[in-house]
């Protein structure tokens, strides 16, 4: 395979790794019965607060905390909303991305167009690196790439390994049944939420200081839709999440680097193709393929526990 | 279930929250709003009395200015007429701003093709041609939903990007102007498809356009067997298809009709105001139309309130840049208005009462909130 290849497989890695953050979140808040469309919003405000953080410090670590903080942040404000006082969580969603956009074109006014003080250097994992093909395309990347792998993994480690990931799971399915059961589904729901949040900053952090470093506003530009879509596709699975993010991150590699691969094709209908393939990825879903492993039966249903 | 205690307080809810109380709660989230700006203006540096005179005379202080909110409030009608009029059949279409852009390109080839057409002629077929772009834009959630249940959130969001994308490719492309110095423009329209305007002001025929469609829409919900059926789909889809009601065709007609609005908008706006079509004609007229559609209860009417009060927001906003403040500023305050709406919708579902004792109340079925589009009864009453 030719260089160029290998590079735009390295490329769709590492773009698709925002996508792999915010769909993990997504998967979260949605395992335990919280539909988040406030995802592009959560991304918008974890992407001006990293960036400005990290160039206010001189450090990424501040940044990326900045970022996991504002994203948490936004998640609380869901977490209110939908699951005290039990808001619809289709408006809640819609309202947290409105005033995210607006909130971070506030917040990163001045810093528009601004250079970033510091950036992520490629680390190169000894031994796998030197693999033919697998090597650069999956472990010559920057540190939060990896970070990628392991949360993926770790998400689904503890959803269908652990005892907590299981309550997590059966507070989406049925809270009436967790509730029974002892388990606290307003604390796993905040947990959910939260944490989610926390990873949707993290996404949208990716993008300003890693993947294209600096602020421009609105520069998710639909990514925080796409990662709702891909968690159809994904089958509320955070493996499938890695898979389905990485084949977003192709299609935006490969609108990157067309020219270079020769395709000759206009950019702006290679632009489309993120946004296309979310409809396809969700009419497959809807098609029967994922009807098996579908969406939790309580996901968008508030709880209100019956008192006798 | 429905009773919360706190201490001695109970909030007992109610059985359907009070019409009364829902209006003022929504008066309410707006002045909490407009507090919140204070803060905001606060953090920009500059005084929230300052802010607010500039922004309030910047909408309303003068013939002009008030015109200037008025054309901002045409395309926030339409976009929140096409939100409402799917969220009465409880559908989201979240595509309004992809069926603005679409509605655009239609009437803009109907422009640049044929600009000698007669002017009341020329400018009707633009109208057509706007409403069959947005329609189309919508025709496809429409089917997947009705036909596959394929969400239609992320279908119509999915295709605003693909509308402004192709709108690039237009204007960097084949409609593009040779004139435009390397700008991503069309030629500019003939006189005669633009829209007269007004008093020597921007205000445009669209204005009457948005005003006549919202009360139509209103008339149609209310007074015919259409307005009647989707009305009862929204409420229960099984009832409607039991009752031998075409659920399937509605759910494309009312996606379509609500793309339509959408697309006229777009239409107005090339036409009345920008007289070219560009990647920038909207400053999200579609998404602030999901906002208008809620605060308005998804009501026609409420819908033609709001977006004046949203269209003088904007305006405002957009007065805010004079004295050096950025406008989105307003988009904090939308969002801000419409969070606090939410919560505050709370207090619209429980009545507060201190009650020492306990005591237990049936359980009451949940009732309509801001953003679950209510079912009619709870809105203008039945006919």
């Amino acid at each position: 395979m030719s260089s160029t290849w290998i590079s735009v497989f390295a490329v769709a890695v590492a773009a698709g790794t925002t996508f792999v953050f915010a769909s993990v979140g997504e998967i979260l808040a949605e395992r335990a019965g919280i539909l988040n469309l406030g995802m592009e919003g959560m991304m918008l405000v974890g992407a001006v607060a990293g960036f400005m953080a990290t160039n206010a410090s001189g450090s990424l670590v501040v940044g990326v905390l900045a970022a996991l903080l504002a994203g948490a942040a936004m998640g609380l404000l869901h977490a209110v909303l939908t699951v005290t006082l039990r808001a619809n969580q289709v408006v809640s969603g819609l309202s947290l991305t409105i005033f995210g956009f607006g909130l971070s074109a506030l917040i990163g006014q001045n810093v528009v167009g601004n250079p970033a003080h510091a950036t992520f250097d490629t680390v190169r994992i000894p031994w796998l690196s030197g693999l033919p093909f697998v090597g650069k395309v999956f472990f010559q990347h920057d540190v939060l790439v990896y970070l990628g792998y392991g949360v993926a993994i770790l998400a689904w480690f503890l959803l269908y390994r652990t005892r907590p990931g299981l309550h997590l799971r059966s507070v989406g399915e049925s809270a009436a049944t967790a509730d029974a059961m002892g388990v606290r589904v307003t604390a796993y729901r905040y947990g959910a939420v939260l944490a989610g949040g926390a990873l949707a900053g993290l996404a949208g952090a990716y993008l300003s200081v890693a993947l294209t470093p600096g602020w421009n506003e609105g520069m998710t530009a639909g990514r925080g839709w796409i990662a709702v879509g891909l968690v159809i596709f994904a089958r509320w699975n955070p493996l499938w999440a890695l898979v389905g993010g990485y084949l977003f991150g192709l299609m935006e590699s490969l609108n990157f680097q067309a020219q270079a691969v020769g395709i000759d094709i206009s950019p702006f209908f290679l632009g489309m193709l993120p946004y296309l393939f979310t409809i396809l990825a969700v009419m497959i879903a809807a098609l029967g393929l994922a009807r098996r492993l579908g969406s939790p039966a309580d996901l968008g249903v508030p709880y209100e526990r019956e008192e006798i | 279930m429905t009773n919360l205690r706190v201490g001695p307080v109970v909030l007992e809810r109610r059985v359907e929250p009070s019409r009364r109380a829902l209006v003022l709660t929504r008066v309410a989230a707006v002045l909490l709003a407009l507090l919140v700006g204070v803060v905001v203006f606060w953090a920009a540096g500059l005084s929230a009395v300052d802010g607010y005179r500039t922004m309030w005379t910047g909408a309303f202080g003068g013939g002009n200015a008030f015109a200037e909110t008025l054309v901002a409030t045409v395309p926030l009608i339409f976009t929140g007429l096409a939100v409402a009029l799917a969220g009465r059949m409880l559908l989201w279409n979240i595509g309004a701003e992809g069926q603005f852009y679409m509605g655009a390109v239609f009437a803009s080839a109907l422009a640049l093709w044929f600009p000698d057409w007669p002017r009341p002629l020329l400018l009707t077929a633009m109208v057509l041609a706007g409403a069959a772009g947005g329609a189309l834009w919508a025709l496809g959630p429409g089917l997947l939903r009705a036909k596959f249940a394929v969400n239609e959130i992320i279908t119509t969001l999915m295709l605003n990007y693909v509308a402004i994308l192709y709108v690039d490719y237009l204007v960097h492309g084949s409609w593009k102007d040779p004139g435009s110095l390397g700008f991503p423009l069309s030629k500019p329209f003939s006189a005669n498809a633009t829209l007269p305007a007004f008093f020597g002001t921007r205000l445009h025929l669209g204005f009457l356009l948005a005003v006549v469609a919202a009360v139509a829409l209103w008339l149609v919900l209310r007074g015919t067997k259409w307005g009647y059926e989707i009305r009862l789909i929204g409420e229960s889809q099984g009832a409607a298809r039991y009752g031998g009601m075409p659920v399937v065709r509605n759910v494309v007609l009312v996606m379509m009709v609500s793309g339509a609005m959408a697309g006229i908008a777009g239409m107005t706006e090339v036409s009345g105001i920008v007289h070219r079509i560009q990647p920038t004609i909207s400053p999200g007229y579609g998404y602030t139309g999901i906002i208008v559609a809620t605060l308005g209860g998804f009501s026609p009417l409420g819908v033609l309130l709001t977006a004046f009060l949203f269209g003088a927001l904007q305006v405002g906003g957009y007065t805010l840049q004079t004295v050096g403040v950025t406008r989105s500023v307003v988009g904090v305050l939308q969002g801000a208005i419409l969070f606090i709406a939410l919560g505050a919708e709370f207090l619209a579902r429980y009545r507060v009462r201190w009650q020492p004792a306990t005591r237990t109340v049936r359980p009451e079925p949940a009732a309509a909130a801001v953003g679950t589009p209510p079912a009619p009864e709870n809105l203008e009453g039945t006919p």
